[in-house]
């Protein structure tokens, strides 16, 4: 079995496992809930906030701006409702929303369900053929009317390209107009460096399973000055932003994972572009009309390799190479299963029979040369295959 | 051989998977998404393609342990049975969308595209015995299905699976239970399957408009009513019609025929339905054609059979009934039995 899908959910690093077992184990004896006052909430608690501090280390953030949440769906829900409805209650002027138009759809959505439930309007911030926003395009969009902006959102790295976004860039620009800038960096962590201080972002998501840590946990590292509306009201939690008792195992789990992540990001990085730089060469070898998607390094997560292959569909080369035993993925899947036109594809400029060919090969810490060769092994012959398959009947 | 499962998260394509699967083949499931904005959630006996249909045949794949996908068709599926619904009944003639689906959707779309990806046959939960070629009834004789199979090639046939023929519905439910499969108490799926308020004459309106035009008696030329639209009308309806004018003998009226041109709907007494002799066109063989041909007839889905003699003529059928047929639609399709077994099918009208 190769795995060619980290950019979905990589495997859990051993030492997350460990943490989380440990913690785990040690609620059969004890109840823990992190808020409450006896000796087995006291318990509960070290161990958040001592995963907090740990996850803040990892990214250049204060503890008290880690706010933890049950995803990175869920942080980005937090950030871009939440902070779209204090700027407007602060100023009912500010409803436009400056978002890139390749967003996760944990963004895109809740701008648009923003747009069409609450009044906002919504700027997307056109990307170039390489799926990359250039900040005179933000600045353009700001100064159409800087008064009445209430945010601006920027992913750090795309999921399906893996374009990376000037964010530090992007970031002061935003700031030059005192406008607050979100950025959902669940595919960057622990595949580039993340700072939250060095790149003066206000808001910032991550999440768990993208890095080695458990699924079902998340964060938003949240500025302290920035207001943010909770999604989630009830006990007061995670400063009266995100309610709900913590998963302290997931959570000590994710900090684990993060620490680690990070610390071992450049080594990680030289070695999957290395590995990345090799499967790119080879299909498009085997491959000649294949057509690499995305910006080039550094503009590119290290794991990441998207590719069209013209005259195919994307859904019939991962049936096949599901088959042979390559996992991979079309890219983005509405909640029925049905590939869609990737929007991501569509902002760059591709037509939708370019973007409905498409695959993405996503590397993780555990990825081998053996994946790229189980990869290329089976891909000839499958791409033979889709393409007749995508033929009318007659012509084959 | 390598077979793909066409599974749309009701209980009998699950056990007819089950029955492939059992039976040694290497089985892949897929489910086919036919609407574009599918609903989340199941409405009682209508809808093919909720969200909820697809977690419901992603399940069984699950517990099956077989590979699944959902394929999108609705675009396939909007052109060649959506749209020719509506365009059939705007010509005045009264299409069976299921009948259409198999032909153009599940037996060609999906049959080409399975072939072309490496399988050899697609295995459905059709109620119908298929056996080296020969399509025959199946044994449960309320849920047979060989009707809406009898369009399908002789070379669709031969790449076809239908695991269920010999079982009865109850017999699926039965098996779907020793299986422990989720779905065998689902409930049976009736009616359009993309009209999910089952209001056809409305969900043709919103896509014809209305064209008001008159409900005419047949015997005096009267004009006895109107309509808002005559694609609303099926050759054999009673009920639903506003007449203005009570019949002269005072018994009930029943749409004989529909007019798309002057959108003229006429209307008599029921014995006028009645046809001795029906005229069907395009019509496809199963087996070698015997000549002439004495065999039965049955020309709607669940409708009763006739015996009949068969006239081919210019490529097309006259078929002379022994007993009377009441209401023969255009456009539905003719099938033609021996006993159990599928010999030909054509179009009426």
């Amino acid at each position: 079995m190769a795995y060619l899908d980290h950019a979905a959910s990589t495997p859990m690093l051993p030492e997350a496992v460990a943490t989380v077992t440990a913690a785990l184990t040690a609620a059969l004896s004890a109840a823990g809930n992190a808020s409450s006052l006896h000796a087995g909430g006291r318990q509960a608690r070290r161990v958040v906030e001592e995963s907090r501090e740990q996850l803040a280390a990892a990214l250049g953030a204060r503890p008290s701006e880690v706010v933890f949440t049950g995803s990175g769906t869920e942080s980005d829900n937090l950030a871009v409702k939440g902070i779209w409805w204090a700027r407007r209650a602060a100023d009912p002027r500010r409803t436009r929303i400056l978002a890139s138009a390749v967003e996760h759809h944990a963004v895109l959505d809740a701008v648009e369900w923003l747009a069409s439930h609450e009044g906002a309007t919504v700027d997307w911030l056109e990307v170039d053929d390489q799926g990359r926003l250039h900040p005179d395009v933000l600045r353009e969009a700001i100064e159409r009317d800087p008064s009445d902006v209430a945010l601006v959102t920027v992913m750090w790295a795309n999921n399906e390209v893996g374009s990376v976004q000037p964010v530090r860039r992007l970031a002061d620009l935003a700031h030059e107009f005192e406008l607050p800038f979100h950025s959902d960096a669940v595919q960057a962590v622990g595949q580039l460096p993340v700072d939250v201080d060095a790149c003066g972002v206000d808001a910032l998501t991550l999440t768990g399973h993208k890095f080695g840590g458990p699924l079902g946990v998340g964060a938003l590292v949240l500025g302290r000055d920035v207001d943010c509306t909770p999604l989630l009201h009830g006990g007061g939690q995670e400063r009266d932003v995100r309610s709900g008792t913590l998963d302290t195992p997931a959570v000590a789990g994710l900090a684990v994972a993060a620490a680690l992540a990070v610390r071992r990001q450049p080594a990680l990085h030289a070695r999957l572009s290395g590995l990345r730089d090799d499967l790119v060469r080879r299909v498009q070898r085997a491959v000649p009309d294949a057509v690499l998607n995305g910006a080039t390094a550094p503009h590119r997560l290290p794991g990441n390799a998207h590719f069209s292959f013209p005259g195919c569909e994307g859904d019939s080369l991962l049936l096949l190479l599901d088959a042979r035993g390559v996992e991979v993925s079309t890219g983005s899947a509405c909640s029925a299963g049905v590939a869609r036109p990737s929007h991501v594809l569509l902002a760059m400029g591709a037509d939708e029979d370019t973007a409905r060919s498409s695959l993405r090969f996503s590397l993780g810490h555990t990825s081998t040369l053996a994946d790229v060769d189980a990869l290329l092994d089976a891909l000839p012959a499958v791409v033979e295959r889709a393409r007749r398959a995508a033929l009318p009947a007659l012509r084959r | 051989m390598r077979l793909l499962a066409a599974l749309s998260g009701g209980v009998d394509s699950a056990v007819a998977a089950a029955l492939a699967l059992e039976a040694g083949h290497d089985v892949t499931g897929v489910h086919l998404a036919l609407s574009s904005s599918p609903a989340t959630l199941r409405t009682g006996a209508r809808g093919c393609c909720s969200k909820e249909d697809a977690r419901d045949a992603s399940r069984v794949a699950d517990l099956l342990g077989i590979p699944f996908y959902v394929w999108d068709l609705a675009d396939r599926f909007r052109a060649d049975v959506i749209d020719d619904f509506v365009g059939e009944y705007a010509a005045g003639r009264t299409p069976n969308p299921c009948l259409r689906c198999n032909e153009k959707i599940k037996f060609t779309a999906v049959l080409d595209r399975a072939l072309a990806l490496g399988f050899d046959a697609v295995v459905t939960g059709h109620h119908a015995r298929l056996h080296e070629g020969a399509l025959r009834r199946s044994a449960d004789a309320a849920k047979d299905q060989s009707y809406v199979l009898a369009v399908l090639t002789p070379q669709q046939l031969a790449r076809t699976v239908l695991p269920l023929g010999d079982l009865t519905k109850a017999g699926v439910r039965a098996a779907a239970a020793a299986r422990g499969l989720p779905v065998a108490g689902k409930p049976d799926s009736h009616d359009v399957c993309f009209i999910a308020d089952g209001d056809t004459a409305g969900f043709l309106r919103e896509r014809l408009g209305a064209q008001p035009g008159p409900v005419v008696d047949a015997a005096t030329g009267a004009v006895v009513g109107g309509h808002d639209g005559a694609y609303a009308y099926t050759v054999g309806q009673r009920r639903g019609l506003a007449l203005t004018v009570p019949s002269p003998d005072g018994r009930p009226r029943y749409v004989l025929s529909v007019e798309p041109g002057s959108r003229t709907v006429t209307v008599g007494p029921g014995e006028a339905l009645d046809v001795w002799t029906v005229r069907a066109r395009r019509p496809l063989w199963l087996v070698p054609r015997p000549h002439p041909l004495a065999c039965e007839v049955q020309l709607r889905a669940h409708g009763a059979v006739h015996a009949c003699e068969v006239h081919e003529e210019d490529g097309a059928w006259r078929l002379e009934l022994a007993t009377a047929a009441r209401g023969v639609a255009p456009g539905q399709a003719a099938v033609l039995y021996d006993g159990e077994r599928v010999l030909a099918s054509a179009t009426t009208g």
